[in-house]
């Protein structure tokens, strides 16, 4: 099962990655009236310009993960939101939300952020209790305690390290070296606390495949179904580019923050 | 009865008596800052946060081959709300280079279907997935040949649906660029005569987009007087910069040209009202966006050879950064004069540059607007796209079917629950 979803998805990036060949040209190329060479300075560093020395392999993910949007991912998505009443779709939101604050609650401790932590740690002790394991958000209702958006990628950047060269990871969009890697840190804390949590509450063994499986699967549906971004929807050809760069001084923005 | 009584809500709410214009309170007086801020939540009219929509697609030209650079355009799109019993058909025309899915088209959207109206959606001619599947010539700009290319996909789109929905009547409507060619549109289905159109609407339309133009570029060389791309590129990373910093606030990513305006309102919040210069150098710039993406898509399109060299195959994969920091730099009046006039002087011999002017502005079919009682006009006094003469000839063709609103800017007031029952009265009426 697993085996073949893998197949699939890289049969479809391939057929993505296809695309991009250059196809033979016909006639020969006659220089442009704006050429690019009266406008640019390739000395200078533009305000569009990003670190991206993987380029051609990142527009090739961006493109797939454009398709595998299209063709599997909204739709599943869609069954999701007309299947399930909208208030259990926010019940899965806050599910996941409040078990994912355990990013936000390590990482702010990695920063000294003392202020961020305890209202992270005051937020999972509200919601697991009050919010009946997590489903409603009492905390941000109630005591009007915001969610505190930290992770690992922020913390490398909080210590100085610089985000690398642009990255678009494949589903999951645009990201960046230093970002990608803090994921990965951060899924790693995440999966092992689930582990604990699945065995405490004895709700499967954590061995259990198709319990990890189904989670993680209906936490990847939640997510998509809570970000509203779809691809080429800015109808510029220059899409790539600008979220590129929105992506960079968004997260930017974060780590100062 | 729902749509009535919402009416009746916003009637006694407004106190509105549809009489004299000094009862009309629209809260920002400066035009430039209307434009960029819009209306106030508080004042627009209660509309469903969501409506059912439909986004439907058309193949109009099959057998186009699509450069591989846009090989996610694949067909024409647009959007269907309908009402589940007869009533009358609205098509809705975007504003320059923005599709079904700006604030404002999706805006238009809720105000028709609230009314009782079927609503079908169209972007701008001059936005790219038009420009690459739907214009008959990638050529955009060209007002009579766009408004042809509108009437094909009215006609397509109609065909489409005409089986799901009962159709009463139709009604036309569009804004800014959107509000002009509706009137070629509407003088194209006298000749035509698929629709019959009862009631057309022109929002704040501009009269020669060739003027309207060279305002908004004026407009971008406020903050950039030298026309030096360096200088561009500071203003340009400011207002990125910008957004970097709402886009948390905002909880979603650019969707639409409005981004940079997002910016603005944000900052207008934020601290003291902004320079005036720095507010136009921000219109400047959203039309000059949009007029870089309409101008990259056409060149590749039409293989013409402005700024990607003439027979280059772009692929999927290419970067095209460096062909975004020509295209910024390349105005639309320099696209009307290197692009879209020698493109129809070399198929109309004999034409000359104010003859495509003139025949891309509302006073070359002055005779037909003025003798057509169906078509009526919302307007500004202060309207940023029109020079004074342009507000003259409004005034003086439209006469009494001009409802010129003393304020507002360029469709700042769009929102503004007094003008939002004006175009549902005149529909309704």
């Amino acid at each position: 099962m697993k085996r073949a979803l893998c197949l699939t998805l890289l049969a479809a990036f391939l057929l993505a990655a296809g695309c991009g060949t250059t196809p033979v040209r016909k006639e020969p190329e006659i220089p442009a009236k704006r050429p690019v060479s009266q406008y640019v300075n390739p000395d200078v560093t533009y305000a569009i310009d990003a670190h991206d020395p993987w380029e051609p392999m990142n527009r090739r993910i961006y493109n797939f993960n454009a398709i595998f949007d299209n063709y599997v991912f909204l739709p599943v998505v869609q069954a999701y939101e007309f299947v399930l009443p909208v208030f259990a779709q926010k019940g899965i939101t806050n599910f996941f939300r409040n078990l994912t604050e355990i990013t936000n609650l390590t990482n702010s401790l990695l920063q000294f952020k003392i202020e961020k932590a305890v209202i992270t740690f005051g937020r999972i002790c509200i919601n697991t209790t009050v919010g009946i394991g997590g489903l409603i958000d009492v905390a941000t209702i109630n005591d009007g305690l915001e969610r505190q958006d930290e992770d690992f990628g922020q913390t490398l950047g909080f210590y100085g390290l610089g985000p690398g060269p642009y990255l678009v990871l494949p589903i999951l969009g645009p990201s960046s070296a230093r970002d990608a890697a803090g994921l990965a840190v951060d899924t790693v804390v995440y999966s092992l606390m689930m582990q604990e949590l699945i065995g405490l509450t004895g709700l499967g063994s954590p061995e259990d495949d198709i319990l990890n499986y189904s989670l993680s699967a209906l936490y990847a549906i939640d997510k998509r179904h809570n970000e509203p971004f779809r691809y080429f929807k800015t109808g510029s050809p220059f899409e790539y580019d600008l979220i590129r760069k929105l992506y960079l001084i968004m997260r930017e923005f974060k780590i100062d923050n | 009865m729902k749509r009535f009584s919402w009416l009746v809500i916003l009637t006694l709410l407004l106190g509105w008596d549809g009489g004299p214009a000094g009862a009309y309170d629209f809260p920002i007086r400066d035009p430039y800052a209307a434009t960029i801020a819009g209306t106030p939540s508080e004042l627009q009219p209660s509309l469903p946060e969501k409506i059912d929509f439909e986004l439907m697609s058309l193949k109009v030209f099959p057998d186009r081959a699509i450069p591989d650079v846009f090989w996610y355009q694949r067909e024409f799109l647009y959007t269907l709300s309908y009402q589940k019993q007869a009533a009358p058909l609205i098509f809705v025309i975007a504003g320059t280079g923005s599709s079904f899915y700006s604030s404002s088209m999706v805006f238009l959207q809720k105000v028709f279907w609230q009314a009782g109206f079927h609503v079908i959606c169209l972007s701008s001619p001059t936005q790219m997935n038009f420009v690459t599947m739907a214009s008959a010539d990638c050529v955009p700009g060209n007002i009579v040949e766009d408004s042809q290319d509108l009437y094909r996909v009215m006609t397509m789109a109609y065909e489409q649906v005409k089986g799901r929905i009962k159709v009463k009547e139709f009604y036309l409507t569009g804004y800014s660029l959107g509000a002009s060619q509706s009137a070629f549109v509407s003088k194209l289905d006298e000749e035509r005569r698929v629709f019959n159109f009862k009631k057309v609407l022109l929002i704040n339309p501009s009269v020669s987009l060739y003027t309207s133009a060279k305002i908004l570029d004026a407009m971008l060389l406020e903050v950039v007087p030298n026309r030096d791309p360096e200088e561009f590129d500071r203003w340009f990373d400011e207002m990125l910069g910008g957004f970097g910093r709402i886009w948390r606030n905002l909880g979603e990513p650019p969707l639409d040209q409005d981004f940079l305006y997002d910016v603005y309102r944000y900052l207008l919040k934020r601290m003291n009202p902004p320079k005036r210069e720095n507010m136009a150098g921000m219109i400047g710039t959203v039309f000059r966006l949009a007029s870089s993406n309409m101008i990259f898509t056409a060149d590749v399109m039409a293989n013409y050879g402005l700024i990607v060299p003439k027979n280059r195959e772009l692929g999927s994969a290419d970067s095209l950064t460096d062909f975004f920091k020509v295209t910024s730099h390349v105005s639309f009046i320099d696209y009307f004069n290197e692009f879209l006039f020698p493109y129809y002087q070399a198929r109309t011999p004999g034409l000359t540059k104010e003859a495509l002017i003139e025949g891309t502005s509302l006073r070359s079919i002055e005779s037909y607007l003025r003798n057509s009682p169906k078509i009526a006009l919302m307007g500004n006094e202060d309207d940023l796209i029109l020079a004074p003469e342009d507000l003259a000839f409004l005034k003086e063709v439209f006469g009494s079917r001009a409802r010129i609103f003393p304020y507002g800017g360029h469709l700042g007031n769009l929102m503004y629950s007094a003008n939002v029952f004006y175009m549902i009265d005149f529909f309704k009426s």
